[in-house]
């Protein structure tokens, strides 16, 4: 027990320490989606009690914006908000952040929508047909009867809308940290991608407990304003005003870092975002950390200066923003890619780190020796018979397609899952074969073997730190992380990698990332 | 009570709800003096609620004009003419959410009286309907069936209307209530010198209560009289046998009277 407590502390200490700035973005973010839902969709409602034909329209627009997966509609957010910016920088010089806050508002708010029109207008609807002739009887007009009768006698079902949104749009919140915004998913995402189960508990439990407290001060105040119980009722404001106030101090008092640093949502990136924060913060450079942002979300936010500084892989610049499909040498593609970067976005490139995460197909070492199978082409005659595991992405992955069009590869079946689970499905034989990524620690955990691609349909993966337009000339940065460039080896980066994946005594992202600058620097 | 003498002129007034297809009320014409007390009588269907409606304007005529104190209701503003003609709903609609003080308030509050002269008139009110004044922080829900009636009564009287329309107020009440709740309003009615246009359909009550009675049959006035007049003779058909009945039951109680014990 003594040894499980021992193994935990660290982790709970960590989670513990990032509390304040998760819960208070959070609550943030929630309070203010919910402050502007209401805003919007009681003067909806009450235009859609007034008018069936209105009614119909903006319950079926706000149905229909609730059957969007939240991921997908946070998402959107981000390209349409991009294009706006973009606009406005044109027309009025003024350029906003695409990423984070406003786009996980605007997608959020919309989720509040439903509930609220839809309880307002039943609400409304439900009022006692002759209690509304008794109001118009003793001489109230349309307003006076709205608000003196219709609301006060539909504020029990109103408020059941408002709790429901509030519940929603607390633990929907958690998703807004794919599209930049910290939030309580920031432990979720960070802790299923290292395999920190705390981590993910932590942050369920965090997001739950402060939807049940505020859902219920809002039964609280509910029940107070239907008794007409001040006292009750000041009770339960100040109890929300602590709850939310103490919260938001967190966000608030958060001192703004210096700089942005970007990370995509697996657990390499993880480590090299400490790895470069640490970095900064040891020649006196403040930073924050974006994690867990997609591939397309974080090369367009480093070229629009959200981001600073993030470090991608020339092969997916190459196939993915270039669409480039030949395949040619490792520095001919680091020297287009570096062109074309400079060229079309204005990025830099500060230089590779010294490893390449490719993609590669594994396998368990015995079945490919059992086989006879060495590289793609041996796959082949098998590839029928096998499933195949990936990540969540590369199915729709040019380099996916290449690699069919190469070998004419087809497979049995498909499956999606997280890296995660990926190679623990492979060795337990679930699937045959996986997408790995070839700076994965796991791959000598598992003893697993990367086959060989003659066709080379897969480009190189360098990964290369890029920096945004703005930052291309700002030597403190630059010269900050300078001295990781060439540092990271392969081997130095799957020890890294395998330090937070193991399942005995894992390191947190940013223990593996001190443990390699050490390595890096030398004893 | 001081000021003009009230009056309802209804000439010639007509209401469909299907553009014209069916009439809920047609060719009514009827006029109402100050201080009088009519009571509509009429089987359900009959089209009394909907001319009721009709006179403070919670339903506009489709033909047919209406003058309320020699104004014509339709120039004017709805609001302001419900605000001065107290109204007693069927089913009393009191206002669940609001206490009985607050329910009888409600039409001064709107008219701007402020809130110590609304808390003397709910005493005053509260007294002269006959109920203790400790009800005034109740909610509807906790009050008996007669006592709901009475704070209806009530309201309808806060803001000192001159006319008052009932729609059936004291149904669904027991008979000893009804008939306490009847009286009482009958003396309240000569006192404040209101005039009174109700809707029965119990024809004793109306018997009862009345000065004058109109008989609704099918969307018409069939006839209209004193009680006396329609009891001693009515014209039409319809109307004799609608009044035979207080007569028949007035009979039989009399014989079982008169054969005493056993």
């Amino acid at each position: 027990m003594d040894e499980i407590m021992n193994g935990l502390d660290p982790r709970i200490a960590d989670a513990f320490s990032r509390l304040p700035d998760y819960l208070g973005q959070h609550v943030l973010l929630s309070v203010s989606a919910l402050v502007l839902g209401l805003s919007l969709s009681l003067p909806l409602a009450i235009v859609g009690v007034r008018s069936p034909r209105m009614r119909w329209v903006l319950l079926a627009v706000a149905s229909l914006i609730q059957t969007i997966p939240s991921l997908a509609l946070l998402a959107l957010f981000y390209p349409f908000l991009l294009a706006l910016s973009l606009l406005s920088a044109k027309l009025f010089g003024v350029q906003f952040s695409a990423l984070g806050f406003l786009p996980s508002l605007l997608a959020l708010t919309l989720y509040t929508m439903l509930p609220i029109l839809r309880n307002t207008v039943t609400g409304i609807l439900g009022v006692d047909a002759d209690i509304r002739e008794a109001a118009q009887g003793v001489g109230m007009t349309q307003t006076q009867i709205l608000f003196q009768v219709e609301l006060p006698l539909a504020l029990p079902i109103i408020m059941a809308g408002i709790r429901t949104a509030t519940v929603w749009v607390i633990g929907t919140a958690t998703l807004a940290t794919a599209v930049g915004q910290t939030t309580l998913g920031n432990y979720i995402f960070t802790g299923l991608q290292t395999l920190n189960w705390i981590f993910v508990l932590f942050g369920c439990a965090a997001a739950a407990i402060l939807a049940l407290i505020i859902d219920q001060l809002l039964a609280l105040a509910e029940k107070a304003i239907a008794r007409r119980d001040r006292p009750r009722l000041a009770a339960a404001a100040a109890g929300l005003l602590l709850v939310l106030g103490a919260s938001a101090m967190g966000a608030v008092v958060q001192p703004r870092a210096q700089y942005v640093v970007g990370a995509k949502g697996f657990a390499e990136q993880y480590i090299l975002v400490s790895l470069m924060a640490d970095r900064l913060s040891a020649a006196g450079l403040s930073s924050t950390a974006r994690s867990g942002l997609g591939s397309a979300v974080v090369f367009e936010a480093l070229a629009a200066g959200d981001v600073d500084v993030y470090v991608d892989y020339s092969g997916t610049v190459w196939t993915n923003y270039m669409r480039r499909t030949d395949s040619i040498s490792r520095e001919e593609v680091l020297r287009q890619m570096t062109d074309w970067l400079d060229e079309e976005h204005d990025v830099g490139v500060l230089g590779v780190l010294g490893f390449e995460n490719a993609y590669a197909m594994a396998m368990r070492r015995d079945r490919a020796e059992e086989l006879g199978i060495r590289s793609i082409a041996d796959l082949v005659r098998h590839a029928r018979d096998m499933a195949v595991g990936g990540d969540v992405e590369i199915f729709g992955r040019p380099e996916w397609q290449a690699l069919e069009d190469a070998y004419g590869l087809v497979f049995r079946e498909q499956r999606q899952m997280q890296t995660t689970f990926m190679y623990r499905a492979v060795a337990d034989g679930e699937v045959d074969v996986i997408t790995a990524f070839s700076s994965d620690g796991r791959i000598v955990q598992y003893d697993l073997v990367l086959l060989d691609d003659p066709e080379q349909a897969i480009p190189p993966y360098d990964a290369v730190v890029l920096i945004a337009p703005a930052r291309r000339d700002d030597a403190a940065l630059t010269e900050a992380l300078r001295p990781l460039i060439g540092a990271v080896t392969i081997e130095r980066m799957r020890e890294a990698n395998l330090s937070v994946s193991r399942n005995e005594n894992p390191l947190t992202t940013g223990e593996a990332a001190r443990r390699l600058w050490q390595d890096i620097v030398g004893p | 009570m001081a000021g003009p003498p009230a009056t309802i002129e209804i000439k010639d007034v007509a209401k469909s709800y299907d553009r014209g297809r069916s009439f809920a009320v047609r060719n009514i014409s009827l006029d109402i003096s100050a201080g009088e007390f009519i009571v509509l009588v009429g089987t359900s269907g009959s089209g009394k609620t909907t001319l009721l409606k009709l006179i403070n304007r919670l339903l506009e005529p489709s033909a047919g004009s209406i003058h309320v104190e020699g104004k014509d209701v339709a120039t004017g503003d709805a609001v302001s003419l419900r605000r001065r003609i107290g109204y007693v709903f069927q089913g009393v609609g009191l206002f669940p959410h609001l206490t009985v003080a607050e329910n009888i308030s409600v039409t001064p509050k709107l008219l701007g009286v402020d809130k110590a002269a609304c808390a003397a008139r709910v005493d005053e009110l509260l007294d002269l309907m006959r109920l203790p004044r400790e009800l005034g922080e109740r909610f509807p829900a906790t009050l008996s069936g007669g006592q709901r009636q009475r704070v209806g009564v009530a309201r309808a009287l806060a803001a000192r209307p001159r006319i008052v329309l009932m729609d059936e107020p004291f149904g669904a009440v027991d008979p000893i209530t009804r008939d306490a709740l009847s009286c009482d309003y009958r003396r309240l009615h000569d006192e404040l010198g209101l005039t009174t246009v109700m809707i029965t359909h119990d024809v004793l009550e109306a018997v009862l209560l009345a000065d004058r009675i109109a008989v609704l049959n099918e969307g018409q006035i069939v006839e209209t009289g004193s009680p006396h007049d329609l009891l001693s003779g009515a014209r039409h058909p319809y109307v004799r046998d609608l009044m035979a009945m207080p007569q028949r039951q007035a009979d039989r109680i009399h014989a079982l009277i008169k054969a005493g014990p056993g």
